[in-house]
């Protein structure tokens, strides 16, 4: 094989290869580019954001690597050839400013944002709607503290409404995570962590646990759906009154065992102040054993 | 008498079983080769008990591929369960899978990348700085030794326990205590680190110690050449950071022999805290890898283009901000455990702020290619690859600083993605580069160049193929360590797409040891005679290929930066090299005990994950006396003698041209 038809036959490949991506990857769906929610859209904005200023550097190494290769080969012989040239103040100076810029305006960014999209700030006006959130082996405990119901695997969230999540696990380390929501939290037994988001577009989005924790890890996903503010009040109603299960101490004691693959279940009333308890089993052994010695009938 | 040894301890599930019979036949073929060759006795005079860097080098380098090829198998298992796994729970259980993982995590970086970093060390620095040997040879053995026994101790978990800790290569608590992870597996990675990671304290001293002490006449710090300032900067990196690792591996180990609770979720342990120190070392460890790749690029770009390196000071200066700031990071590996904005918001900026210095090498290195007269020799390729991968790479890296973003991509496989194209791109085909291009000076023969080019070609191509994917998966909210997944995602195609680069790598690490193989078998087309191949720079292209075991017969000494090429030029090389005057040279005499020291270390590491007490207290009583019985012998010094080395240079540089 001749040397061209070796350039002419890797041209065309690449060039083949590239076509496949612009055809395929438009059509995928990446969740963290289609948020549905406030924070996620303002992380998504962010991500965009800072690969563009970074590419101001991206573009120019890959062109003058290119071209300097190219330029200065050995066969050459027109370029010129200053072996003994190793320094100039003037460039050396321009590529210490350069990248001094470039991170100095995304540092900036980064100050704003971090302070902007704490997870430990309320994103929205109004009074947030406050969901307890317990990482078990291996699935997720949603309780909603004001209406005393509880949901295993599955999250229901009203439109337009503040949220907030308040964070544990029952378990090894976990990382709370619904991608089109916003960015994800760690889940820590004995540890009370926060994350507020607020939902902006109605439907039903995956959730999942990012931080491996056993076994059972890969099967720790749920559904968050986001359903208009009347609506959620009304499935809350039919939750209390729908005759799902209690859960009490010895309920969730129970629910605590290992399992995997859980099906979405429904609890219509939470007897009293679970995640504190759960928290509590951590804090203090021996004093949680006293308090819900004294809570369980 | 055997602690919680038992016959329950052997492979329960075939994949393990099949990996335990591949090792113990390996080990078992090599035994009987070696004695159907009759070869024990070599083995044991020159390579075994040698204190000779270079032989430790190419010892590090064996080490460091056979767990290239172990890692790189668990690799192949991940990518192919996880094409498999879309909505099935593929081939491997999720516990099974879960060991994978952590092994090929933990093996990748504790024994491959830093075997092939210490292994070039050994086979470099001496020669660079003009030096005939390391300041501590002995200490030199022991670190190797420690490195193998760690290596060994780990794979061991194969065959003796029948399990790998499942935990991630970090092995977080609570998931790695006792109560979560009852089995051997974490003991073995805990005892199999220590082992390592002591060798490797011991080796960043002795090498910090052999730059601050054993450079040659004339040789300043500012003259000497870029790869040995990466290597200082490493090594100082390794002295800070290895301790941190050393304690929070044996207050995780504590917990899980003595009940202690510095962990634990419950009982007043704090999990974070291991985080925060597991992360205090885990950070620094990665540009303890990526410099000395750093120091090789310099080498190679200004070898290749034939021109100094450009910007010295600004890229001495580099090393010296990186190591420093490389401290002040770790932080930005859990952005997503609930810190306040200002702490997340520094540790963030901080660590773009590592961008800096790292830009200003990568422009440093393109104009010491700028007004140069360009060979690209698989060496130079590597280079290229590098810039290409690292850049993209690095993009990723400041994505992931920036906290908010963070919280979206953290523990994604675009996280997955960002710090194999570090590893990859960064270190590894450094490496490579490093290794192609010290090769003729180690062997004294060059590596086929055309099998290399494909070699390369396939790395690039396959870790494109294998890695691109990841990216795009990791933003369509894939999260990394799954064994399986909901087929209704679509996250299959891009799995499959990874499994096919991952093949493709395969290829390309089996070409390069198809390359190491023909080379050998044609060495006498491609020898280096003149020992300096590829018109070379530095010092250690001064001295014959494969070097003597004095490094040089006279020490060289030197009145600026480059001064081998600069003879060269004016004709003084050979002049330097026609010296009649030699002396007698000492250099150290074998000595067995470091490996005696590292095999009680193993039965120590051995005995504590089995609690076989009395094993142990023996087995530390051994080391003790070891060391005791090396630090009692003053016979450890043989000499050359003149007469010897003037014969012995006349027959190397008959075979000059």
């Amino acid at each position: 094989m001749s040397g061209k038809l070796r350039v002419v036959l890797v041209i065309l490949l690449a060039v083949l290869v590239l076509a496949a991506l612009a055809v395929v990857l438009p059509g995928l769906n990446y969740a963290q580019l289609n948020p549905k929610g406030l924070v996620a859209d303002k992380q998504r904005d962010l991500l965009i954001t800072a690969s563009l200023i970074m590419l101001l550097v991206l573009v120019p190494v890959y062109a003058m690597t290119a071209w300097i290769a190219w330029r200065y080969r050995e066969g050459n012989k027109k370029a010129v050839y200053r072996p003994d040239w190793d320094r100039n103040r003037f460039i050396e100076g321009v590529w210490w400013a350069v990248p001094v810029v470039i991170i100095g305006v995304l540092s900036v960014i980064t100050w704003q944002s971090s302070h902007q999209l704490d997870p430990f700030r309320q994103q929205a006006d109004g009074r947030p709607l406050t969901v307890q959130v317990v990482a078990l082996q291996w699935k997720w405990l949603f309780i909603y503290p004001e209406q005393g119901v509880a949901a295993l695997n599955y999250l229901r969230l009203p439109l337009d409404r503040p949220l907030r999540f308040e964070i544990t696990a029952d378990a090894p380390m976990n990382s709370f995570w619904i991608p089109q929501l916003g960015g994800q939290i760690y889940a820590m037994p004995g540890m009370r962590s926060q994350l507020n988001l607020v939902a902006s577009q109605p439907g039903k989005y995956p959730g999942r646990s990012a931080n491996i924790s056993g076994e059972g890890f890969s099967g720790m996903t749920f559904t968050a759906e986001v359903i208009s503010q009347p609506d959620f009040n009304r499935w809350l109603s039919n939750a209390a009154a729908a005759g799902g299960g209690v859960l009490d101490w010895a309920a969730y004691q129970r629910l605590a065992e290992p399992s995997k693959n859980q099906p979405a279940a429904l609890y219509s009333s939470v007897k009293g102040n679970l995640f504190d308890m759960i928290i509590a089993k951590y804090v203090a052994p021996p004093a949680a054993q006293h308090l819900n010695a004294m809570k369980t009938p | 008498m055997l602690g919680d040894l038992s016959l329950k301890a052997l492979p329960q599930s075939p994949v393990t079983a099949g990996g335990a019979i591949l090792l113990v036949a390996g080990g078992l073929a090599v035994v009987a080769l070696l004695f159907y060759f009759k070869r024990w006795g070599w083995l044991w005079r020159e390579w075994l008990t040698s204190l000779d860097p270079k032989k430790i080098g190419v010892m590090y380098m064996v080490v460091a591929t056979l767990m290239l090829l172990r890692g790189a198998t668990d690799a192949a298992m991940i990518r192919l369960q996880q094409a498999l796994a879309s909505g099935n729970p593929g081939m491997l259980s999720p516990d099974l899978f879960q060991q994978v993982f952590t092994a090929h995590g933990t093996i990748m970086i504790f024994f491959v990348a830093m075997g092939f970093m210490f292994g070039l060390i050994n086979l470099v620095l001496p020669l660079q700085l003009g030096a005939r040997d390391v300041a501590l040879p002995f200490a030199n053995s022991v670190s190797f030794w420690l490195f193998a026994a760690g290596a060994a101790l780990m794979n061991l978990s194969l065959v003796v326990g029948g399990e790998f800790a499942a935990t991630g290569w970090l092995a977080y608590p609570p998931l790695s205590e006792l109560r979560y992870s009852p089995g051997p597996g974490v003991d073995y990675w805990i005892w199999s680190l220590q082992i390592a990671g002591a060798g490797s304290l011991l080796a960043g001293i002795n090498f910090l110690v052999t730059i601050l002490k054993m450079r040659c006449p004339g040789m300043s710090l500012m003259k000497m050449p870029m790869f040995s300032w990466s290597v200082l900067g490493s090594m100082a990196l390794v002295v800070f950071a290895f301790p941190i690792l050393t304690a929070t591996l044996g207050m995780l180990a504590l917990d899980r022999l003595a009940g202690t609770h510095f962990f634990t979720a419950d009982f007043g342990g704090n999990p974070m805290m291991y985080v925060n120190l597991i992360w205090a070392w885990g950070h620094p460890e990665v540009y303890i890898l990526v410099l000395p790749a750093f120091g090789i690029f310099s080498e190679v770009v200004a070898t290749f283009s034939r021109k100094r390196l450009f910007g010295y000071a600004s890229m001495v200066w580099a090393i010296a901000a990186i190591t420093f700031l490389s401290f002040i990071v770790w932080l930005h590996h859990f952005f997503t455990m609930g810190a306040g904005a200002n702490v997340n918001a520094f540790f963030g900026i901080m660590t773009m702020v590592i961008a800096v210095p790292t830009g200003v090498k990568v422009f440093n290195w393109l104009f010491t290619m700028y007004r140069g007269r360009i060979r690209f020799d698989t060496p130079m390729l590597w280079f290229l690859g590098f810039v290409a991968t690292f850049t993209v790479g690095g993009m990723a890296g400041v994505l992931l600083a920036i906290p908010a973003i963070n919280f979206q991509i953290h523990n994604s496989l675009f996280l997955v993605a960002h710090f194999h194209t570090m590893i990859i791109g960064g270190v590894l085909f450094g490496f490579f580069a490093g290794i192609t291009y010290w090769f003729p000076k180690i062997f004294g023969f060059k590596l086929n160049e055309r099998i290399g080019r494909w070699a390369f070609w396939c790395w690039l191509v396959g870790f494109l193929a294998a890695f691109v994917p990841l990216y795009i998966l990791g933003l369509m909210g894939a999260t990394r360590r799954m064994d399986s997944y909901d087929s209704s995602l679509g996250w299959q195609g891009l799995f499959v797409v990874s499994a096919a680069g991952a093949a493709i790598i395969a290829l390309g690490i089996a070409l390069q040891l198809w390359q190491v193989a023909y080379s050998w078998w044609k060495r006498a087309d491609n020898r280096d005679l003149t020992g300096d191949p590829w018109d070379g720079r530095t010092l250690e292209w001064s001295t014959s290929s494969p070097v003597p075991a004095y490094n040089f017969a006279v020490i060289p000494s030197v009145k600026q930066r480059d001064q081998f090429w600069e003879d060269k030029r004016h004709g003084l090389a050979r002049a330097k090299l026609a010296h009649h005057a030699y002396r007698d040279i000492k250099l150290y005499k074998n000595s067995p005990l470091g490996l005696v020291i590292a095999g009680c270390a193993f039965l120590l590491g051995f005995s504590l994950i089995w609690h076989i007490w009395w094993l142990a207290l023996i087995a530390l009583a051994a080391v003790a006396a070891a060391i005791f019985w090396r630090s009692l012998d003053e016979d450890t010094e043989r000499l050359v003698p003149a007469a010897l080395v003037a014969k012995l240079e006349a027959a190397r540089q008959g075979g000059r041209r």
